[in-house]
């Protein structure tokens, strides 16, 4: 029977995994309701996760929408339906690839920092000195960094929808021969208010996410540079994982049946 | 709170990870206003009765007062006003990254929102200045300082709010002799003028003999001698003798690992 045991040790640490992960969240959200508010620390986490993501958001942005047009007209003019492209393009940046790859751009760039930055003061008892100076440091460290990614991410994906979209009219326009008007028209007219509402809502979820895992990993880290390290690792490819699970449910939510 | 009551009061306090059992039972009293300092070989339990005393880590049984107060088992709310009296040097200095010195100094006064932070950098650079460092220190970076600089600041900062107890976690290590002279100088200079109880750990007896009035030897999870730094010399303990001679020989078995 001696196969089962490593079955059961699996089981059991996933179970405490998903237990500390729970009270970790339930903690952190607690923090984010109630005073004191570290405003000086909630706008620096702002304009890091916001300001500074926007280039590297921006270009997947750009990109995924040439790539969109390009990749639709190559498909579409099979059936002679190159006409949809305006709409593919719109209803697949603001619904998902806005949202999705915002998320995983930002898991990589903030989710990594913030879980190194938090795995160190781990490590080099800067977490513990903060205890010792009566602050709590899911309050100081975690509930700033949670409320700064639920409130900017969906003005980064904001942003890049619009660039997104750009992107497919710069392709359409200028190099498939489109009427820039006709494109700009058919983008506007297939665009429902719901479509941008689902990309905003699901681009706070995966801020949550990213800042969760970046939080979560960095504050367990353990084990010194070694450590810190795995921590990194797992808060990204946590994030990236939740953000793509949690992306079919929402659609689920949003979408199905409709 | 009466004079005669200990400032600090350690009773059968007990701590074990898993299997391994780390403080068994260690009695220790700290008076209002004296020096103590906790002295005992690597991985004797120094660092972690420090810690549970702090709140950092939760013993397992066992009773530990701070001005009559217990704090095994205090709600976060109790350990957070606890703290407000209490300063701490760790022995990395544990200074703050993202802020400047001055922040760092300062931060235990800010916290409490006691002051503005125009008071606070005043109040951190004459801090500054007490432990020899100039008010050209103040904006750098702690990156930017030196390991006994450091090691100042956090003395500082230790100190910036007045405690009525100061802790030290192995003051001197990593530093140059002369260096580790200054910083014991600046221990026992600081802690008089503040007037506050000093509670140590450290393995270097050249710094335990200048800044204890009493000295205390942690010994497999327990205290095995206890008394004023002057008899140490005529413990007629073997233990204490071969500890604080430095001998391989003797009843302290350092375990060897491949």
């Amino acid at each position: 029977m001696n196969f089962l045991q490593p079955i059961g040790r699996v089981f059991l640490n996933f179970l405490a995994a998903t237990g500390k992960l729970s009270m970790f969240t339930g903690s952190a959200l607690l923090h984010c309701v109630r005073p004191p508010f570290y405003f000086r620390i909630i706008v620096h986490q702002m304009i890091e996760i916001g300001y500074y993501s926007l280039p590297v958001v921006g270009l997947t942005a750009i990109f995924t929408g040439m790539i969109l047009a390009l990749q639709s007209y190559t498909g579409f003019a099979r059936f002679s339906a190159e006409g949809a492209i305006a709409n593919v393009v719109v209803l697949s940046i603001t619904r998902e690839l806005g949202p999705v790859l915002a998320g995983l751009m930002i898991a990589g760039r903030i989710g990594a920092a913030m879980s190194a930055e938090i795995g160190t003061m781990r490590v080099t008892e800067q977490i513990d000195a903060l205890t010792t100076l009566s602050t709590n440091p899911m309050k100081y460290l975690v509930a700033p960094r949670i409320m700064a990614g639920i409130l900017m991410l969906p003005i980064v994906v904001l942003i890049a929808d619009i660039i997104g979209v750009f992107g497919g009219y710069l392709i359409a326009v200028y190099k498939l021969g489109f009427n820039p008007a006709n494109y700009l028209k058919n983008t506007w007219d297939f665009l429902e208010a719901m479509d941008v509402i689902s990309g905003l809502v699901k681009a706070s979820v995966f801020g949550f996410i990213v800042t969760l895992m970046g939080c979560y990993h960095g504050y367990n880290s353990k084990g010194g540079a070694q450590g810190v390290g795995t921590a990194t690792t797992n808060a990204v490819v946590s994030a990236s994982i939740l953000i793509l699970s949690m992306d079919y449910v929402l659609t689920e939510l949003f979408f199905a049946g409709k | 709170m009466n004079d005669a009551q200990p400032k600090i009061r350690l009773s059968n306090v007990h701590k074990a990870f898993g299997a391994k059992t780390v403080l068994n039972g260690v009695e220790l009293d700290v008076n209002k206003g004296e020096s103590v300092v906790i002295i005992g070989g690597s991985g004797s339990g120094k660092s972690v009765t420090l810690k549970c005393i702090l709140g950092l880590l939760e013993a397992d049984s066992g009773s530990i007062k701070v001005d009559g107060e217990e704090m095994a088992n205090a709600s976060a709310e109790d350990r957070e006003r606890v703290n407000t009296k209490i300063g701490m040097l760790f022995q990395g200095a544990a200074l703050f990254d993202s802020l400047s010195v001055w922040e760092n100094v300062a931060f235990g006064l800010l916290a409490q929102k006691t002051v503005s932070r125009v008071e606070a950098k005043d109040i951190a650079i004459a801090k500054l200045a007490q432990v020899g460092l100039s008010a050209g220190v103040a904006e750098l970076s702690p990156a930017e300082l030196s390991g006994g600089m450091q090691k100042r600041v956090g003395l500082a900062r230790a100190i910036a709010i007045e405690p009525d107890i100061i802790f030290f976690d192995e003051p001197t290590t990593g530093l140059d002799p002369i260096m580790a002279d200054v910083i014991n100088n600046l221990i026992v200079k600081t802690t008089r003028e503040v007037g506050a109880t000093a509670l140590t750990i450290t393995h270097d007896m050249v710094s335990a003999r200048k800044i204890a009035n009493r000295i205390a030897m942690l010994y497999q999870g327990k205290i095995i001698w206890f008394g004023p730094t002057e008899e140490i010399d005529q413990s007629n303990n073997p233990y204490v003798d071969q500890f604080i001679h430095g001998r391989a020989e003797g009843p302290i078995k350092m375990g060897l690992r491949a």
